[in-house]
């Protein structure tokens, strides 16, 4: 990398200007699957930031060993790795959040975020700038999961957290909750919502 | 050593494999007896839910669930018994053996300081994206269900998952198991409609078809070998 970026670029771009759901469109599939309700975004959103950082020191750590032409499959041994025993440490000391969210933590492997931070970033960079990249891109993909979630369980089950919030009068002058909402389309459809804002906020992300 | 030659790839590779690999194997074994702990807290837990007792935070599983479940049978499809270890019987590989008389049917007998006893029965069956299961708690008289408990691994949040929420659970109190001497499990059924055989139905979820489905087939399935067990209670 020819030009130096400072840290704390590393730790806050990705959250807004080089988000890497809304901007590099990574991470599309898990945003489907678990924004129809706000929690298991959250832990979702969590251990993904966890695995990411930590994978990327890892890699980090020993990507001048790593052969070149095996080096997917180094980076892939070792996020699995750590997939399994963040598993593991949910299912021996957090059970009821690790039964919520059994195959979603199993489909952090297949983040698309995950292996693009390893491959463009901390193969060429020391640890600590490979941490905060992981987690700023951790953070990037959560906060983009909890808004969608956030506006998913809200108009499509009218709760949040689990919690009613949308009042009884509402429902009972003629108020119903959105089902299409619940339904995977919607997130792909709030997920352009969040992109078009953004990109109609950040004139230099147009494309002309 | 060359860093871009085959043997060093290969080398490195099993280095890496090796570590990784241990390091989940001792990751697995420390917290092995914690996850089993866990396992069969949660188990008990789902069991007492059907008699909609749940454990205080901060209360033992088992505690409660010993004081409660008084006692534990396994029958086979004659009704007899056979052995009275129903904690361990595995409700999965049972209800996977096709031919109902060879499968050991575990039963939990509570004992409820108003209510009563019940008779909760395991059910276990296969939802749109993979396992459900849950418990269901008989009347002594062996029709009447005095409550349900569903839970499942994967099925889509706000539709087929909706089979955990109470709206649904709660649905199934007081359906009858056996409609004019004919054993007929509670079905399933789309808002609206009617079982063609008259036996008693619930509401299923909109939205959430083969769910529903996959309940009513799964209490279907499940509760029939127990048939003569059920007719022995109501005598």
């Amino acid at each position: 990398m020819s030009e130096k970026i400072s840290n704390s670029k590393v730790l806050f771009n990705p959250l807004s200007k080089d988000n890497p759901v809304i901007v590099q469109i990574l991470g599309i599939c898990s945003a489907l699957a678990v924004t129809a309700k706000l929690e298991p975004a959250i832990v979702m959103g969590l251990s993904v930031v966890a695995v990411l950082a930590f994978a990327c020191v890892i890699v980090s750590l020993i990507r001048k060993t790593i052969p070149t032409s095996v080096r997917i499959i180094v980076q892939l041994v070792v996020v699995a790795g750590l997939v399994v025993i963040v598993n593991q440490l949910l299912m021996a000391y957090a059970y009821d959040v690790s039964k919520q969210l059994s195959v979603f933590i199993g489909l952090i492997i297949t983040n698309c975020i995950l292996m693009g931070r390893l491959e463009a970033f901390a193969m060429g960079n020391k640890p600590w700038p490979a941490f905060l990249d992981g987690v700023g891109n951790g953070l990037g993909y959560a906060i983009i999961l909890v808004i969608v979630a956030f506006f998913r369980e809200l108009l499509g089950s009218g709760t949040l957290l689990g919690y009613q919030v949308v009042p009884q009068c509402f429902y009972d002058a003629g108020y119903a909750n959105n089902g299409l909402m619940i339904l995977p389309p919607m997130a792909l459809i709030v997920v352009s919502c969040i992109i078009w804002v953004h990109r109609s906020r950040n004139k230099d992300l147009q494309e002309s | 050593m060359k860093k871009q030659g085959s043997l060093y790839t290969v080398i490195y590779i099993i280095i890496i494999v090796v570590l990784v690999g241990t390091a989940l194997a001792a990751t697995s074994m420390a917290l092995k007896d914690r996850q089993n702990e866990n396992i069969a807290a949660d188990k008990m837990k789902q069991i007492l839910a059907s008699v909609h007792i749940v454990p205080e935070p901060g209360q033992k599983v088992s505690e409660v669930f010993n004081k409660y479940i008084t006692a534990q049978t396994v029958v086979n499809s004659q009704g007899e018994e056979t052995g009275t270890d129903a904690f361990s019987v595995n409700v999965q590989e049972q209800s996977k053996i096709a031919d109902g008389a060879k499968r050991q049917l575990p039963v939990y007998i509570c004992t409820l300081p108003v209510a009563g006893t019940k008779y909760i029965i395991p059910v276990y069956g296969a939802g749109l994206w993979g396992p459900i299961w849950g418990y269901v708690a008989v009347d002594a008289d062996g029709s009447t269900i005095y409550g349900a408990y569903f839970a499942h691994q994967g099925e889509t949040p706000g539709l087929g998952a909706e089979i955990e929420k109470p709206f649904f659970q709660n649905q199934f109190e007081n359906k009858h198991l056996f409609k004019d001497g004919k054993f007929l499990p509670v079905a399933v059924v789309k808002k609206g409609q009617k079982p063609l055989d008259g036996e008693d139905y619930v509401d299923g979820i909109s939205g959430g078809t083969i769910t529903s489905r996959g309940v009513s087939t799964m209490l279907h399935d499940c509760l029939l070998p127990y048939q003569a067990y059920l007719e022995k209670l109501k005598h």
